[in-house]
């Protein structure tokens, strides 16, 4: 990294002298590379380098942050100068603050999250990978005949956090994907799905032949799709959509939400908010999972922590700020970007998996929906009122029968997390936010 | 650093990166190679800063600048691109290089001559001071007042949070066929939430506003009200949504008629019609308006129109991230499909017309077709006829985003502000639910429009690759004679 620690100290001590009574530095420095292929042919190649800094300064009650990624001597005396003037314009916050240095982490955990081996590969071969995953998928079937393409991408992160409280650390990361997107055409109607895989490492990825291969079943599974009637019916909830979910459940215990008033589980920390199956923690210190970091955005402690367990909420994800807003401690999980003050957020925020097998959940009901893709923002956090679009499989006395799509499902968070009664085993625990397939009871779909 | 107005943008990148003409040329000639169609240059610095007040605080104020240079590289459909934050020769040449690896090509060409900076065809935001250049403390002093505005307007205004937004890009486009082409462009925006309490009850009202316009334009009166300043309305209107909702009743589910207000509600072209027609899914045959150029698919009562000329509208331009003048194209006339959006990759490769839709977030990512301003014109029925033509159904004022998936045409759009329609009557407000549809089929079912159009207030922003831009929308009450509500009443 061109930025290093005493670079970040230097400025610090800079800002002390012009007047800041605390400051912390954030900066982040990447490179990453893409590749896509279209029916066979490289479509697009991109490379890129990037860095970025952000300054945070507080004098007394008032901060204000600037960032850059103009990281030259002229451009950081200018950053410095900008926060001051800035910092004085902002008013008196009571909470704001950083933590004490003491709660600061001072070991970290080896969490595994760098691929040293991808850089040995040439951009032909993961052209080539990109190539075998979409042919792959379109070898499984004639009516598989155009693509919006695969794209085979990795990324590589450092970040350098430093405070005037005394802490320092530093933190890389790297992220692999493939993916692919056929599209089946029958009857003059397309369809589109895609598979994908999303590792910190090369070798944990899925291989492009299976990659493929599910994306075409999952496409061609769409294939005819039609409407159903409005009507209430349990509805399943595929792994990935279960887990958006799961996001809109994070956002509720987020500090930040709590302490504006604006979360649909406002008070309810030690209350039954979940069914008594919903066990679900937040751990960043899972080796080789995406969400994983040695310390949080303010430079606490990473570990684990139950946020629900048998339905009862027992934490909060908070940072520092909204902490002390809501007179609790920082449970570190503050996220930090370059450009603004530290948020509050989900690390690996996984729902245990349940007994089940998808199959067994599937077999359990008469008539309902397995939703398979989710559209749109019809999600309000404050109320909790649910209502999205959707696609997916109608099921029939205990099958997965035909495909439809065109329907919302609508309910309320605050019943739909109590309403959830089997939870299957598929979790992958790699992702940062993951869950198993899930059943809701009842749910409002509408169609004709 | 900001640019004075009489500086131009060319001038600006040269003088403070210390480039010459020549550079730029020997550069596009390594980006070029033997095999190479077209390559450009993308130059930005771009500054923004944001204040936001919550808890009766102006608690968060940041500021950020951003600058580099982004290099492509086209052979026929393929695109190489590369970027960088440090604008230096050598990291130009190095991005060239790579960019141009896409058509596996050994060597660069000469040095390709670029001509001298081309006047602009537009100039639709002239603007005495850029919103951005207003000292900060006025700003503070804007967002205070929102806030007691707020807390007066209803006792039950328990949560205030608003925000402004204002950023300056300069911009600098130098292409292999020699165009050299800059811009200076300001936008701003002002938003703000409130949260209303009836004892458990808590609902959520937003409302904002903006453009590529000076600091004064939110206290100039509003089109409807001569003696309500604009910041007041969108204070009025989060605060009458959020006092509203705490007597929304459960939305109806199922296929039914639905009236669209004026103006945001325009939402609705932008998923279902807009982002089929843009150029790059359309050459791949991956929309589902593929090859239906001069087909009908829409009611005769629905002319959609993108124009990127409006003046000081959040989603102009005076020309496109590839150079290209903006302009405005019908995209639907009286029903009938007539053009797409295009970008210069997909033009070519289609053998059609540039269209200036060609749009990128920044430097770090690649152009692509997307929309600008997209609206339907109005047409002659009078907004309360409509309504009165209704037996049962909703009328819907408000919403929040949308999504499309392109390929099949399924579209979704959440209302955020919708009222019962029975007998010809507005009745109870319902609480917040998704519309979804079928994007080629949706306009045919267009029976009535109003003589209302009306532009959205300037808040709209459109995702799609992971890059966003501002966007426009527009629209005039319309009645869809069926369409699926996705509430929980069933």
């Amino acid at each position: 990294m061109e930025f290093e620690i005493e670079h970040a100290e230097a400025l610090l001590s800079r800002a002390k002298a012009l007047g800041a009574s605390e400051g912390d530095i954030v900066a982040v420095e990447g490179e990453s590379f893409s590749t896509q292929v279209r029916l066979g042919e490289v479509e697009k190649i991109s490379s890129a380098r990037g860095k970025r800094l952000g300054l945070r300064l507080f004098f007394g009650k008032r901060s204000a942050i600037t960032s850059t990624s103009d990281l030259s001597e002229t451009s950081l005396d200018r950053l410095l100068s900008d926060t001051c003037d800035l910092a004085k314009i902002a008013e008196e916050d009571d909470f704001s603050g950083l933590p004490s240095g003491e709660a600061c982490a001072n070991s970290f955990p080896e969490l595994d999250t760098v691929d040293r081996e991808i850089g040995a590969l040439s951009i032909d071969e993961k052209i080539a990978m990109a190539r075998q995953t979409e042919a792959a998928a379109l070898a499984q079937d004639k009516r598989l005949s155009n693509s919006d393409g695969a794209d085979f991408s990795h990324s590589y992160n450092e970040r350098l956090y430093v405070a005037s409280n005394g802490f320092h650390g530093r933190f890389e990361g790297s992220g692999v994907s493939l993916s692919v997107a056929p599209i089946a055409t029958q009857d003059g109607k397309m369809q589109r799905d895609y598979w994908y895989s999303s590792k910190r490492k090369f070798k944990q990825l899925e291989s492009a032949e299976s990659i493929g291969i599910t994306a075409a079943k999952r496409t061609l599974r769409r294939i005819g799709a039609k409407k159903v009637a409005t009507q209430k019916v349990p509805v399943i909830f595929e792994r990935e959509t279960a887990a958006s979910l799961l996001g809109h459940l994070a956002s509720a215990v987020s500090g930040h939400t709590l302490y504006k008033g604006a979360s649909f589980l406002q008070d309810q920390l030690g209350k039954q908010v979940a069914a008594k199956n919903i066990s679900l923690y937040d751990d960043p210190t899972l080796p080789l999972a995406l969400g994983s970091r040695p310390f949080d955005g303010e430079g606490l402690p990473s570990y684990k922590k139950m946020i629900v367990e048998q339905g009862i909420l027992k934490s909060y994800l908070l940072d520092t700020y909204s902490g002390k807003k809501l007179g609790l401690p920082s449970t570190g999980n503050a996220v930090r970007g370059t450009g603004g003050p530290p948020s509050a957020g989900p690390s690996n925020f996984h729902l245990l998996p349940g007994d089940f097998s998808i199959e067994d959940l599937i077999r359990s009901v008469g008539s309902g929906l397995y939703v398979t893709e989710l559209i749109g923002f019809g999600v309000n956090m404050t109320t909790g009122d649910y209502s999205r679009g959707a696609s997916g499989i109608w099921i029939e006395n205990g099958k997965l029968a035909y495909p439809v799509e065109e329907l919302t499902i609508a309910g309320n968070l605050k019943e739909m997390f109590k309403q959830i009664d089997m939870i299957a085993d598929d979790i992958d625990a790699t992702k940062s936010i993951a869950s198993s397939t899930l059943k809701i009871s009842e749910m409002t779909v509408a169609g004709n | 650093m900001t640019a004075s107005r009489s500086e131009r943008p060319e001038q600006f990148f040269l003088e403070k990166y210390g480039l010459s003409t020549r550079s730029l040329e020997s550069t596009l000639g390594r980006a070029l190679g033997q095999r190479i169609d077209y390559a450009d240059l993308y130059f930005e610095y771009q500054t923004s800063e944001f204040l936001s007040l919550e808890e009766g605080i102006v608690k968060k104020v940041s500021k950020d600048i951003s600058q580099g240079v982004g290099v492509r590289a086209i052979a026929q459909e393929k695109t190489g691109f590369a970027y960088s934050d440090e604008i230096t020769v050598d990291h130009l040449l190095s991005a060239a290089k790579t960019a141009r690896y896409i058509a596996e090509d050994g060597a660069g060409r000469e040095a390709v001559p670029v001509h001298q900076a081309a006047s602009l065809s537009h100039n639709l935001y002239s603007v005495e001071k850029h919103p951005i250049e207003m000292p900060a403390a006025e700003k503070v002093a804007l967002l205070q007042e929102v806030d007691r505005l707020a807390r007066a307007y209803d006792p039950r205004i328990k949560k205030v949070m608003a925000s402004f937004s204002s950023e300056q890009k300069i911009i600098l486009i130098v292409t292999s066929k020699g165009l050299v082409v800059g811009d200076v462009l300001p936008l701003m925006r002002l938003n703000v939430s409130c949260i209303a309490e009836d004892g458990s009850n808590r609902q959520v009202g937003s409302f904002g506003g903006g453009g590529r316009s000076a600091f004064e334009f939110f206290f100039e009166a509003t089109e409807n009200d001569t003696t309500k300043k604009r910041y007041a309305h969108y204070v009025d209107e989060a605060a009458r949504q959020a006092i509203l909702n705490l007597s929304a009743i459960d939305a109806p589910a199922g296929a039914m008629e639905v009236v669209l207000g004026p103006g945001w509600p325009g939402i609705l072209l932008h998923e279902a019609i807009g982002h089929g027609l843009e150029a790059d899914f359309n050459r791949k045959s991956t929309s589902a308006f593929s090859g239906r150029l001069g087909e009908r698919v829409a009611s005769d009562l629905c002319t959609v129109i993108d124009d990127g000329t409006i003046p000081n509208r959040r989603g102009s331009l005076n020309c496109d991230d590839e150079g290209t003048p903006t302009r405005r194209t019908v995209l639907i006339e009286k029903g009938i499909l007539k053009n797409y959006l295009q970008d210069r990759l997909n033009a070519e490769m289609m053998k059609m017309p540039l269209t200036g839709n060609g749009r990128r977030e920044s430097y770090a990512h690649s152009p692509m077709p997307r929309m600008t301003n997209t609206f339907m014109l109005a047409g002659e029925s009078d907004p309360g006829d409509i309504i009165r033509s209704v037996q049962k159904g909703i009328y819907a004022v408000s919403f929040g985003g949308g999504q499309v998936d392109i390929t099949s045409g399924k579209f979704v759009f959440s209302a955020s502000e919708a009222y019962l329609i029975e007998n010809g009557k507005i009745g109870a407000p319902v609480k917040g639910a998704t519309l979804i549809g079928n994007g080629p089929d949706v306009l045919t079912k267009v029976s009535m429009v109003g003589n209302d159009l009306s532009l959205d207030s300037g808040v709209g922003t459109c995702g799609k690759d992971g890059q966003s831009v501002p966007v426009g929308v527009g629209l005039p009450t319309i009645k869809i004679s069926e369409i699926t509500v996705g509430g929980t009443a069933a």
